[in-house]
């Protein structure tokens, strides 16, 4: 009996009573910490996988800048990774109005949270907004290009200027009798997609009737520059290609390696999900501390933890930012 | 409240800030001079950048640095791991410089190894 008390007391006692912080972190933030660490592997994995891919095919990879040279309003220009740096910006700067809500919290000064929480909802809804922009741009594509046999991509090259040039500029529209195949004018079981609005034919024919028009391969040269192929190269070249391809989707895309688009839906999705719900979770505390929530728990540490989420999905896209559109 | 107490100073103390909140501010000046030098490299691409060095373009080491760069200041201001205790740092800390490299070097050596495989062979094929 008097063990048993003597042993109860030391472990209620100092140390063991419990209330201790060792790390000095409330356990809330420590598990937010250990999640971002076990985050930031996944992300990792993605990454590397990316690399992977990359190194695997280390001499045909799309050029980043030539895909991503879109800005708002600037239609037709070629910019490229401008808005990806201003996405960027507006990102860093929406962890900095986040770090602010956090020492505003720290001083218990309930408004300036709710002022700098409201500019970093927005900055991040601004940046899913940009997002969800560039992959339309992706997606649709702008200059389209044919896929050959092997499933390789033809970009078309106009010798005289010097550039790229869209296969729209150059198709000579045919008369044609082939329409998309629907299920309630014909057999009912057998599924089409859709045609393409250009199709083989019109791009062969143009092809054949402008020698100026040669083809890029995929392949890239020391310089990490596309190679590109004389007339009669060309002509013996595109004789097997299998169809048009404008834009991208899972299964090919006008840039290149289809793995390209698969790492760029993947990665940027994922992240992009991860920013969405960022957002989300600020808009509930922002609430919170609209109603006062932790003014009367006398304490901001959620603020604090949200805060931590955010800077980590800031984190991720640094590394994104470089991988895809900069290296 | 010790908890909030903040060290002040970046670079090694090169340049001590007398709030947090500028701090902060200093921070993001250094973050977007960063961000627009890889901007302006991206664009520019100089010839000389491009020679390879151990592997890659002395272009992409660069950005690969200034990204870690970038990377310690968001976690060490931004997220206070600067003034969080040195067990913590680690815990959080350590385990991605040991296990991020090692993903790192496994994947992109098997990776060049396909290449090679798939250049020398006869065989080609998309996985």
């Amino acid at each position: 009996m008097q063990a048993s008390s003597a042993i109860s007391e030391k472990t209620t006692s100092g140390s063991w009573g419990g209330g201790e912080k060792p790390l000095v972190a409330g356990y809330g933030k420590l598990m937010m910490w250990w999640f971002i660490v076990s985050d930031a592997l996944t992300f990792s994995g993605f990454l590397v996988a990316y690399g992977f891919s990359r190194f695997k095919n280390i001499d045909s990879w799309p050029i980043a800048d030539e895909v991503f040279t879109h800005f708002p309003f600037l239609h037709g220009v070629d910019a490229p990774m401008y808005y990806v740096a201003l996405m960027t910006f507006i990102l860093i700067f929406s962890s900095v109005t986040m770090v602010l809500a956090v020492d505003a919290g720290h001083h218990n000064n309930k408004n300036r949270v709710a002022f700098y929480m409201l500019l970093t909802i927005i900055g991040g809804a601004v940046f899913v907004g940009s997002q969800a922009w560039e992959w339309k741009n992706f997606i649709k594509g702008e200059y389209g290009a044919v896929e050959l046999q092997t499933g390789k991509i033809l970009q078309f090259y106009d010798l005289e200027k010097n550039k790229r040039i869209p296969i729209d500029e150059f198709a000579v529209s045919l008369t044609q009798e082939r329409l998309t195949h629907e299920d309630n004018v014909g057999l009912w079981y057998v599924e089409e997609s859709k045609l393409p609005e250009i199709t083989l034919d019109e791009v062969l024919e143009g092809f054949n009737r402008n020698p100026n028009i040669t083809v890029r391969l995929e392949a890239i040269d020391e310089k990490g520059k596309k190679i590109i192929l004389n007339r009669e190269e060309a002509e013996s070249t595109i004789s097997s290609a299998t169809r048009v391809v404008k834009g991208a989707n899972l299964y090919r895309n006008e840039y290149g390696n289809p793995l390209f688009a698969d790492f760029f839906f993947f990665i940027t999705g994922f992240h992009g999900f991860h920013v969405f719900s960022g957002v989300i979770i600020n808009i509930i505390i922002f609430i919170n501390v609209l109603l006062g929530t932790y003014e009367k728990r006398g304490h901001y540490d959620m603020v604090e933890k949200v805060g931590l989420y955010w800077h980590f999905v800031d984190l991720v896209w640094v590394f994104v930012f470089t991988f895809f559109y900069l290296v | 409240m010790a908890e909030h107490l903040h060290k002040l100073e970046i670079f090694r103390g090169l340049i001590k800030f007398k709030s947090n909140q500028q701090k902060i501010w200093g921070v993001l000046i250094f973050l977007s001079i960063v961000t627009a030098v890889e901007v302006a490299l991206g664009i520019l691409k100089p010839e000389i950048l491009l020679n390879k060095f151990l592997g890659l373009k002395l272009i992409n080491w660069m950005f690969i640095i200034m990204t870690i760069i970038k990377a310690y200041y968001i976690t060490w201001d931004f997220m206070h791991i600067r003034d969080e205790k040195s067990f913590l740092k680690n815990t959080i800390v350590v385990p991605l410089l040991i296990l991020i490299p090692f993903l790192l070097f496994i994947l992109l050596v098997e990776g060049s190894y396909i290449f090679d495989v798939m250049l020398g062979g006869f065989k080609s094929w998309n996985f």
